[in-house]
């Protein structure tokens, strides 16, 4: 029983039988300008239903915002798309080819699924520099990280990147001493270093100062189109600043749909929001 | 591989390591052995046998805080079983020491004395090659390294970490003492192997062959020092330490932990094997008690106490409390377990990062009184 408590919430299924090498055959297909596709998915901890049939499409390029009172489902459907939690039912596709269902965390990361935390999740006791080394996108197996050892052009990505985040200065400062708002904005780095398709981003501006919010409402929207970027966040100013269509989740599946402004005078968005 | 392994493997150290290293090494086989045998008995330079064994010793015990600091340090997982693989090691090549004692044991048969006592007629099938040093040295490595492949797949593919693996390592190695106390299992039983007479064909007790294990295990010290540094800072040690600090992060950002887990732990494991050959022809024995809980845990106190994820830490610390124990075990061998508990306690409570944290606070304070 001991043991089972340490499978972090892996329901059967995935039995981590992950091998080396063998990150998925599929290709990703964005012919028919679908990133990312939810049907019906529907995840349950001890009968309370966290996803309840819940239905999503995002398109490639595109920039969603999702925004739900707490409890609605929004980081438990992150976990579905990257692969934390399965779905006890539903149907989760990258493309048209790609499973989510049947992948691990690590072959969802190589498909071209970026995933940045709630909480800023880097590595503390690397430095900025190697925080974004690390995310590059490479072969990750480990006779090549043995092997590893930076080419000049590695090394330029990593100093665009650096400007991009507007850490240049802080390259080899511990991560761990950043300010909270330059921590998040190494997680969106090392998100870019991953050079990913889809772009799952959990709070991006908590913490951050208004000046931080705006300017990397700004990097979003510069982002989009190349990327799709799927963005749950509680700061109205900063969904309104990205534009784009707004989804409202209640409950595990989708209550609202819409630009903010029509989403915002929706009755039953009001009512989740204000009505209790 | 843009640029050559050699200058790679040269950057594993700075040059004040390299100059200490082979500090290390020159007072290792040559002033060592100088002292040894050239020194008469009654001169205060004079380095006595008893001391040769003990250093040679404690030399297998701190490349066994190596390997540990490397997957506790560096990787963030705690085994309290590694003395099974020390003991592995010590084993297949005690079965080598066995072989080579032929006729010499006690009944003057051709199988070594303990099966005789079991009324075995002939070596069984698994003592096979064991006469062949060539096939005893791989044993050496490759039994280590399937046993800790073979656990530490299915323990790392089921994601069991923290104390539960720390748990269950405890329960492997005593569960192996277990097999290896019984008669039957061929292995010696609770008397394990001893009274060995060669070693490829030269007298173990003789001073030379005891200089030349001595300076084996120096040279095996320093090489593993080495690679260990190179391994930590590869990039192979940079994501080790981002798994030990955020895994998740690892995950999602495309690296399978299972891997980078599983290849430090094997190599840890086989480093200890290695260790375990070289300290059984010096001590002269190896029995089931090298397998028991106890030591598995003695070794997590040493690199403790020295200093984890720094590599010379460990070293310290089997120095430091094995230089204690054999001192408290001859004085006051009563209260050895007391003295244990008590440093675990505060190098627990007050010195975390061991005495290598000590020693560096204490340079920054040094620094910032001067400044």
């Amino acid at each position: 029983m001991i043991l089972e408590n340490t499978l972090d919430d892996r329901p059967e299924g995935s039995d981590g039988s992950d091998q080396m090498g063998h990150f998925v055959t599929g290709e990703l297909d964005l012919s028919h300008g679908v990133a990312l596709y939810l049907e019906d998915i529907t995840v349950s901890f001890d009968g309370f239903k966290a996803l309840n049939n819940l239905n999503l499409e995002i398109d490639a390029g595109e920039l969603r915002c999702i925004i739900g009172p707490n409890g609605a489902g929004k980081t438990t459907m992150m976990d579905v798309i990257t692969g934390k939690t399965r779905p006890d039912s539903g149907k989760a596709f990258f493309g048209q080819t790609i499973d989510l269902t049947r992948l691990t965390e690590p072959e969802i990361a190589h498909v071209g699924i970026g995933r940045k935390f709630q909480k800023p999740t880097i590595f503390e006791q690397h430095t900025v520099f190697e925080n974004l080394e690390l995310a590059m996108k490479t072969d990750k197996r480990v006779w090549k990280s043995l092997m590893a050892w930076l080419a000049g052009d590695e090394r330029d990505r990593i100093a665009e990147t650096l400007k991009l985040i507007r850490l240049n200065g802080e390259a080899d400062r511990q991560a761990g001493l950043l300010s909270h708002g330059q921590k998040q904005w190494l997680e969106i780095g090392m998100l870019l270093m991953q050079e990913p398709k889809l772009l799952l981003l959990d709070e991006p501006v908590a913490g951050m100062t208004d000046d931080e919010t705006m300017r990397t409402a700004e990097l979003f929207v510069s982002l989009a189109g190349m990327h799709s970027l799927v963005v749950v966040e509680h700061d109205m100013a900063f969904v309104e600043k990205l534009g784009g269509l707004v989804t409202v989740l209640h409950e595990g599946s989708v209550l609202a749909e819409g630009d903010l402004a029509t989403v915002q005078n929706d009755q039953r968005v009001i009512e989740v929001y204000l009505g209790r | 591989m843009r640029k050559p392994l050699t200058l790679r493997i040269l950057s594993a150290l700075d040059s004040k390591g390299w100059l200490a290293l082979g500090v290390f090494l020159a007072l290792a086989l040559v002033v060592v052995p100088l002292l040894h045998l050239a020194v008469p008995e009654d001169s205060a330079f004079h380095l006595s046998t008893y001391f040769i064994t003990l250093i040679g010793k404690i030399m297998c015990y701190a490349l066994v805080a190596v390997a540990m600091d490397l997957i506790w340090g560096y990787g963030g997982i705690l085994s309290l079983g590694h003395g099974l693989f020390f003991a592995l090691g010590g084993y297949a090549f005690g079965m080598y020491l066995m072989r080579q004692i032929g006729r010499d044991g006690s009944y003057g048969a051709d199988i070594p004395d303990f099966m005789v006592f079991l009324d075995w007629k002939e070596i069984p099938w698994f003592w096979s090659g064991s006469d062949s040093f060539l096939w005893v040295a791989i044993l050496v490595i490759v039994v280590p390294a399937l046993v800790a492949f073979i656990f530490g797949y299915f323990a790392f593919r089921s994601r069991i970490k923290g104390v539960y693996f720390s748990i269950i390592t405890q329960a492997l190695t005593y569960a192996a003492m277990l097999l290896f106390f019984r008669n039957e299992t061929g292995f010696g039983g609770n008397n394990g192997f001893t009274d060995f007479k060669r070693v490829l064909g030269f007298s173990v007790t003789s001073p030379e062959t005891r200089l030349v294990l001595f300076g084996l295990t120096a040279v095996m010290l320093a090489v593993t020092l080495v690679f260990a540094s190179w391994l930590v800072k590869s990039k192979f040690g940079r994501v080790l330490t981002a798994i030990r600090d955020a895994e998740s992060r690892v995950m999602f950002i495309g690296y399978n932990p299972l891997w980078y887990k599983l290849t430090i732990w094997v190599i840890s494991a086989v480093l200890c094997g290695i260790a375990g050959a070289l300290y059984v022809p010096q001590v002269g024995i190896i029995n089931p008690s090298e397998m028991s809980p106890a030591n598995s845990i003695e070794i997590a106190i040493w690199v403790a106490v020295g200093g984890r994820g720094t590599l010379i830490g460990p070293i310290i610390g089997a120095f430091v409390v094995n230089l204690a124990k054999s001192w408290f075990t001859v004085s006051f061998p009563e209260y050895w377990l007391f003295f244990l508990g008590l440093l675990f306690i505060v190098v627990t409570l007050m010195l975390p990062q061991g005495l290598v944290g000590l020693w560096k606070k204490l340079m920054a304070r040094k620094e910032g009184a001067a400044a």
